[in-house]
């Protein structure tokens, strides 16, 4: 599926819209570490917990559980919170 | 005393917002500005590995992504990630799983042991890597040993920004030889590279009302042994400035010789590379609600020359008045030149640097976001 990516971690994969595979939440990020190492521990702490910051939305619906089922072809987009200054 | 200064120094300054290197020529007199690395990340420390003289590592996040290290090994011409960041193991014994927030310090192992580093981290944690920095693993019991975590506390506990592992000092000695302090946690020490740790906390005070036999209450800000005798720490705590000579076990509070208007709290400690009775600090408004600010905005370094029996203000060349910085637990060094030249950086991002062990203090940079840590090294 089409991955939008927030511009803090553009550094990683060089362009705003990426392509990732998976079933869930879990396993986009997964594919997404594959193809760019080292992006998904920015986004998701050790404990499996989404950082402070980001959030994840799929079909104008926040998305939380890394378990959470997403629809094939549709997109996953990153978003980072702004916050501090 | 003969000028003696290497090939070229530099100077290592982490920020709130980036990193920036600052190059300077043999005499220590002009500095060549390089950054900023890593703009708008949160820098916490930035260190080069003295045994092979251009192994950096910045300990880096920002405020919507989680923590990493970055790696140079060509001076910060260019940088890669980690692969492996420090990162705690699962829950165990029942506690709590912890995040690793930020890497906080990061202290270059034992000189016979090439590519080992130390990092510590917010909440406390210890963490080792043994390729130069590339992967980081668990190095400690204490992670998951429900005493220490009691001591540790919780982010309630800690300090405004996040508890934290600081300090770590490797005894040029004995590579297994560890002391860490933690705040809030106390002072610790090891003889087994980390593995465990025993309390070393003895005659340090704690606030008022509190009991100092509980090591949570104990609050060190930095701990520095000195390279000329490593038995001899100097610590400066939340409450007071202190000395250890070892095999003794009590600390030995020695900040009496700073006037009672100013105060021996604050938060760097910095000590000669080559004279142990040597040491400066740079003292903060500590009262009331703890301002944390210069006292009565008058910044002025202090320093002893008789292993804290006496100190003299040292604030040639500084604001006189009307300056309301502080300089942070990192933000002051040394280098090991003779005479030694002093650093320091302010929450107010000016970058300070003594020639004359403290004498006299010029501007170096202004401008710079909050600064976090100053670090010299020296490369041919």
């Amino acid at each position: 599926m089409r991955v939008l990516v927030p511009s803090a971690l553009q550094s990683y994969t060089g362009a705003s819209w990426v392509e990732a595979e998976g079933a869930t939440l879990g396993e986009v990020l997964g594919d997404l570490d594959r193809r760019y190492p080292g992006i998904r521990f920015r986004m998701i702490d050790e404990r499996g917990k989404a950082r402070p910051h980001v959030r994840f939305f799929h079909r104008k619906e926040a998305v939380r559980d890394l378990a959470a089922a997403l629809a094939p072809g549709d997109e996953l987009l990153i978003v980072q919170a702004l916050s501090g200054g | 005393m003969t000028s003696k200064a290497a090939a070229r120094s530099l100077i290592l300054v982490a920020t709130r917002k980036g990193a920036w290197i600052y190059q300077g020529d043999g005499a220590r007199r002009t500095w060549r500005t390089e950054g900023p690395h890593f703009l708008g990340h949160i820098v916490s420390h930035l260190v080069l590995d003295p045994r092979d003289g251009r192994t950096l590592l910045a300990a880096a996040k920002t405020g919507h992504l989680g923590p990493t290290i970055f790696r140079s090994t060509d001076l910060g011409h260019t940088w890669k990630e980690a692969a492996r960041p420090p990162a705690f193991g699962p829950a165990a014994n029942g506690l709590e799983a912890r995040a690793v927030d930020h890497t906080f310090w990061l202290t270059p192992g034992h000189e016979s042991e090439h590519g080992v580093w130390y990092a510590g981290t917010s909440p406390q944690g210890l963490f080792r890597s043994g390729d130069g920095g590339i992967t980081w693993e668990p190095a400690s019991t204490i992670h998951d040993d429900p005493q220490y975590r009691k001591w540790m506390g919780t982010v309630q506990d800690g300090t405004p920004d996040g508890p934290k592992l600081h300090s770590i000092l490797v005894d040029p000695r004995d590579a297994r030889h560890l002391v860490i302090g933690m705040s809030g946690g106390g002072v610790h020490e090891s003889h087994d590279a980390g593995r465990t740790f025993k309390p070393l906390v003895d005659g340090m005070e704690v606030v008022e009302g509190f009991d100092p036999a509980e090591v949570t209450f104990h609050d060190p800000h930095c701990v520095r042994y000195c390279p000329s005798n490593p038995d001899r720490l100097y610590q400066q705590n939340h409450c007071g400035l202190y000395r250890i000579d070892r095999p003794a076990t009590k600390w030995v509070r020695i900040g009496g010789g700073i006037p009672k208007e100013v105060g021996d709290v604050g938060f760097p400690m910095v000590v000669h590379p080559r004279d142990a009775d040597r040491a400066w600090v740079f003292p903060m408004d500590a009262s009331s609600v703890w301002p944390r600010t210069s006292p009565d905005g008058k910044p002025a370094v202090y320093g002893t020359r008789d292993a804290g029996a006496t100190w003299q203000r040292m604030d040639a060349g500084l604001p006189p008045s009307d300056a309301w910085w502080t300089v942070k637990r990192q933000a002051m060094t040394a280098d090991g030149d003779d005479p030694v030249g002093l650093y320091f950086g302010t929450t107010s991002g000016e970058l300070w640097m003594s020639d004359d062990e403290g004498g006299h203090w010029r501007e170096i940079a202004r401008h710079l976001p909050e600064i976090y840590a100053v670090e010299t090294a020296q490369v041919g």
